[in-house]
């Protein structure tokens, strides 16, 4: 693509070490779309980042109010971040909902961009907005620039064949242009992303000049003169990949399955925001990949408890209330002692709560949400990138100990990104599944005839000849495997399946504890909370404070040295998107008293909130 | 596929397991026909899996000597399907009732039949909740005094062969638990379907049902009621086949055969495409009472789940080739920091 560059010498860019930049419109306008773009443009460029997508749950809500703004964060850096970011440096408002969903987030002194065509009578009231704040001089605070972006994507389209209302369509690209031109990104990816996705079409031609007018706007308006650079990040040396917790989700569970060297089955509905790992694996068929769209929660679950039998590695994906309906079936497979993978990819609830934003509330009902004594293991993804590894992980349990294994996600993870180190395939573990070929006793198959050390049963699937045998919900006796009634028999066979969970306890590797491993402040954190806390810690270690973290992914059963790790300190703060579930966990288990730090507002912490809190307890202590 | 199959015998698909049914169900002869149809059947024990819900019906797998599942209430065709589309080589069975297939587990089975997985689903009607002690079912006919409709059941029952080919399924019919020839007739006819194949058997529950189906099954009524559903054949029946059953825009409707001549008769084809003939038949009662028709209403070729499902991933194979993890971590484009 040509871009100007008659226009005379402009100063070079500003250098700066790390900018959040937030997409901000209507949920027609594309944001999601020109945040991703400008994101993949960052990482092919090399900067470290991280990104927060945020969107209603409605597919068009009334254009122009509130409840239908869509915005998109990426926090981009050349050095190696941890979380999204807090506050927008930069917000690009495409309407004037956009501005006011927004601008209470933006620090003053930040960069506001707004599409002035969209700052009209109607949308303005629509907003809620008396008068137009790019005019009223209420902005005063922020560094306003404006552009006619719709104006302005019109007369580039002239000639591209594309007419009428459908030419407002492209003006997520001008903003992304404009954006490129601003942050000095290269226009390369988007443009290759263009032509693949529409080719030689009139929507891909008129993308692709609207990108290029808003290049070309920045760079020949005096108002815009200023642009900023984000040199590369110096990260580890590799290969690296810009993940979502889902694709790396879906790409940690091929990769599992080939480690156990299992066919690799998905049993699911479609539940937000767990959609997107279903449909990354129907799109890996050339895998082996079975792909099963059920009708329902319950025969997700289902047509995997029956793969699992038949020796697949069996998965199913869904959300809270999913899993609420799962959880008959998840008892079945328990009982069964058939491997089996349940990915609950966290939301607000209760109910269908806020079915797009974030929520870790799901822990107690992962850990308990059965009938009868049932315990599973439960694993959680801390990060994007971390999915890849913990489904491997989650594929290694559930078929070593053959029993299912719930991980929990959550909305941030699935839709946020993270450059990925791409790991070395040959360099991953593997863990061979060996099914039952003959029989385990003298003259039987005993289908309850455990392992020693694992307490696993022999997994003998359907084809074999002369292991034929039953399994069902009612209780077996003891190594047959045959209906029994007796008392004393489920006593043994109830405590043998725990025996079988608490023995993972000792097949997991020991917890990292990060900062001022001897601190009397210990942060401990499950899941998404990972870079918020991370960021948290690292920035009142840096004003001098002495505190630990560390970040469980075990959490059923917990790790054997957990109790080590938070023995002896004077306060244990466990940050948590919910009301203080895995507070209560870590009371009953180990007795300790621990500071909740919660919140459920739909929306990840902020590293600002964890430091501040820090800050706050040191106060406590030292006074 | 009979070749490399050693000879079975009845013996051979019998566990030890006790068996548990009240004595006089008629759930025993239907495992009796099954178990002789599995020896005669020509397919390795080893690949037939048994799958079941929750139900007296639904303990059927711990007494047949293949692989097999008791899951949970209404489940079964969903975990079948898993079964089945993870390894379509299996022959999979699922045993059910109308309280499992009907009431908690409808779902599953309409999807079951509309995808035509290679299921064969064996239905036992008893028209009552026989485990939990005797409440009326989504067969019982309305006005049925049981423990939970003390005043009679105000609740219009399915017809589940009507279900069935609602759902469209591919293959419908329709025997008795105590006529066991016809019953393995049947099997034979659903094992020779590639696809899901939808068997009500009518299953007399002697403790807490007893005598339902006796308009079929009693020596004075039988002849009058059962109508057979012969291939080829006109629909006749009685007991000198003076009845017959005539298809029009009225739908389906017995007549006597002297008064309209044989020509008139209505000629079976179960291979019939139009799902609305079998569907018009299967009106011609709504329970087991007058004359019912038996046999197979349906049998129809389409495409069958499994096999599209492997296909997909074969024309995937065939262009991409198999799959590479290496390539598909760099399938989103990567940079490198050196």
């Amino acid at each position: 693509m040509s871009q100007d560059t008659e226009t005379e010498a402009r100063p070079a860019p500003e250098k700066i070490d790390r900018v959040v930049i937030r997409f901000a419109g209507d949920s027609g306008d594309g944001m999601q779309l020109a945040g991703t773009q400008f994101t993949a443009s960052s990482a092919m460029f090399g900067n470290d980042l991280a990104t927060l997508p945020n969107f209603p749950s409605e597919i068009r809500a009334p254009a122009g109010t509130i409840a239908g703004v869509s915005s998109f964060q990426v926090h981009i850096a050349d050095w190696d971040i941890l979380t999204p970011g807090d506050n927008p440096d930069c917000l690009i408002a495409m309407n004037p909902a956009a501005l006011k969903a927004n601008i209470d987030e933006c620090e003053p002194g930040a960069l506001i961009i707004a599409n002035s065509d969209a700052f009209d009578e109607r949308n303005l009231a629509k907003a809620g907005y008396d008068s137009n704040p790019i005019e009223d001089g209420s902005l005063r605070s922020y560094h306003v620039l404006t552009a006619p972006m719709e104006e302005l994507t019109k007369e580039a389209l002239v000639g591209t064949g594309v007419k009428g209302r459908a030419v407002l369509r492209s003006k997520n690209f001008f903003a992304l242009g404009l954006m490129s031109w601003m942050y000095s990104r290269p226009l390369d990816s988007i443009v290759d992303w263009i032509d693949t996705k529409f080719g030689d079409s009139p929507v891909g031609a008129a993308n692709k000049a609207a990108l290029s007018a808003g290049w070309n706007y920045g760079n020949t308006m005096e108002e815009f003169h200023h642009t900023f650079e984000v040199a590369p990040a110096a990260l580890p040396k590799g290969e690296y990949t810009n993940v979502t917790g889902n694709v790396a989700m879906a790409w940690g569970l091929i990769a599992g399955a080939r480690a156990a060297n299992l066919p690799l089955f998905l049993g699911s509905y479609p539940i937000t925001p767990a959609t997107s790992i279903l449909e990354e694996l129907a799109k890996q068929k050339h895998f082996g990949v079975k792909t099963f769209q059920a009708e329902d929660e319950i025969a997700g679950v289902g047509t995997a408890v029956g793969a699992a039998f038949a020796g697949s590695l069996a998965v199913t994906t869904t959300s809270g209330p999913g899993l609420a309906l799962k959880s008959e079936t998840i008892s079945l497979a328990f009982m069964l002692e058939l491997p089996l993978i349940v990915i609950d990819v966290q939301r607000a609830g209760p109910s269908t709560g806020m079915p797009t934003k974030v929520e870790q509330s799901d822990l107690l009902f992962a850990m308990y949400g059965r009938h009868g004594e049932a315990p599973v293991p439960v694993l959680a993804v801390a990060t994007p990138a971390d999915a890849f590894s913990t489904m491997m992980e989650a594929a290694r349990i559930a078929t070593k100990y053959m029993t299912p294994v719930i991980v929990l996600s959550d909305g941030y993870i699935a839709n946020s990104s993270e450059p990925w180190m791409i790991p070395d395939v040959a360099s991953l573990p593997s863990f061979p599944v060996e099914f039952a070929g003959k029989f385990n006793s003298e003259d039987e198959f005993l289908p309850y005839k455990r392992d020693p050390v694992t307490l696993a049963r022999p997994w003998a699937i359907p084809g074999t000849p002369g292991l034929e045998h039953r399994i069902g919900g009612l209780e077996k006796q003891d190594l047959t495997g045959a209906v029994s009634y007796d008392g004393e028999n489920h006593q043994i066979m109830t405590d043998l399946r725990a025996a079988k969970i608490e023995a993972i306890r000792n097949d997991m590797p020991p917890i990292t504890v990060h900062g001022d491993k001897d601190s009397k402040i210990l942060v401990l954190g499950w899941g998404s909370t990972f870079g918020a806390i991370r960021a948290g810690v690292l920035a009142a270690r840096q004003s001098g404070r002495s505190v630990a973290h560390a970040q469980i992914r075990h959490l059923n059963p917990l790790p054997p040295d957990l109790r080590e790790v938070i023995e002896g300190r004077e306060v244990i703060l466990v940050p948590e998107l919910n009301s203080g579930q895995f507070s209560r966990i870590l009371r009953a288990e180990y007795l300790v008293e621990t500071v909740p730090f919660t919140k459920v507002k739909g929306e990840p912490f902020k590293s600002g909130e964890i430091e501040a809190k820090l800050s706050e307890i040191c106060r406590e202590i030292n006074s | 596929m009979t070749i490399d199959v050693k000879q079975y015998t009845r013996a051979d698909f019998q566990t030890p397991q006790e068996v548990r049914w009240c004595p006089g169900c008629g759930d025993y002869t239907i495992l009796a026909s099954v178990q002789n149809f599995l020896a005669e059947m020509g397919v390795a024990r080893e690949k037939h899996v048994f799958v079941s819900g929750i139900g007296c019906s639904s303990r059927f797998p711990y007494y047949v000597d293949t692989y097999g599942i008791h899951g949970i209430h209404g489940r079964a065709p969903a975990i079948a399907s898993g079964v089945a589309a993870a390894n379509p080589e299996l022959t999979v069975w699922v045993i059910t009732g109308d309280g499992d297939a009907l009431s908690i587990g409808g779902n599953h089975l309409i999807h079951a039949l509309r995808r035509n997985v290679n299921l064969k689903i064996l239905l036992f009607n008893n028209q009552i909740y026989g485990l939990t002690k005797g409440q009326y079912s989504p067969t019982s006919e309305q006005g049925k005094r049981t423990k939970t409709s003390p005043m009679g059941s105000i609740d219009y029952p399915f017809n589940p062969v009507t279900l069935a080919l609602g759902a469209e399924a591919t293959f419908v019919a329709r025997t008795l638990d105590m006529d066991r020839k016809h019953t393995e007739e049947i099997l034979r006819a659903a094992a020779d379907h590639r696809g899901s194949a939808f068997i009500e058997i009518y299953q007399n529950c002697n403790v807490f049902n007893d005598k339902a189906f006796q308009e079929l099954t009693g020596r004075e009524t039988r002849d009058e009621n059962r109508i057979y559903l012969r291939e080829g054949e006109p629909i006749v029946f009685g007991p000198n086949d003076e009845y017959g059953v005539q298809l029009g825009e009225f739908g389906a409707r017995v007549v006597e055969v002297a008064k309209v001549g044989l020509d008139a008769i209505q000629v079976h084809n179960s291979k019939t495409p139009c799902p609305g003939v079998p569907f018009a038949l299967s009106r011609l009662s709504h329970g087991p009472h007058g004359p019912t028709p038996l046999g197979i209403f349906r049998d129809v070729p389409r495409p069958v789940y499994e096999d599209l499902m492997v296909g997909q991933i074969e024309d995937a194979q065939a262009k991409k080739g198999t799959g590479d993890l290496a390539d598909l971590l760099r399938s989103a484009g990567t940079w490198t920091v050196e």
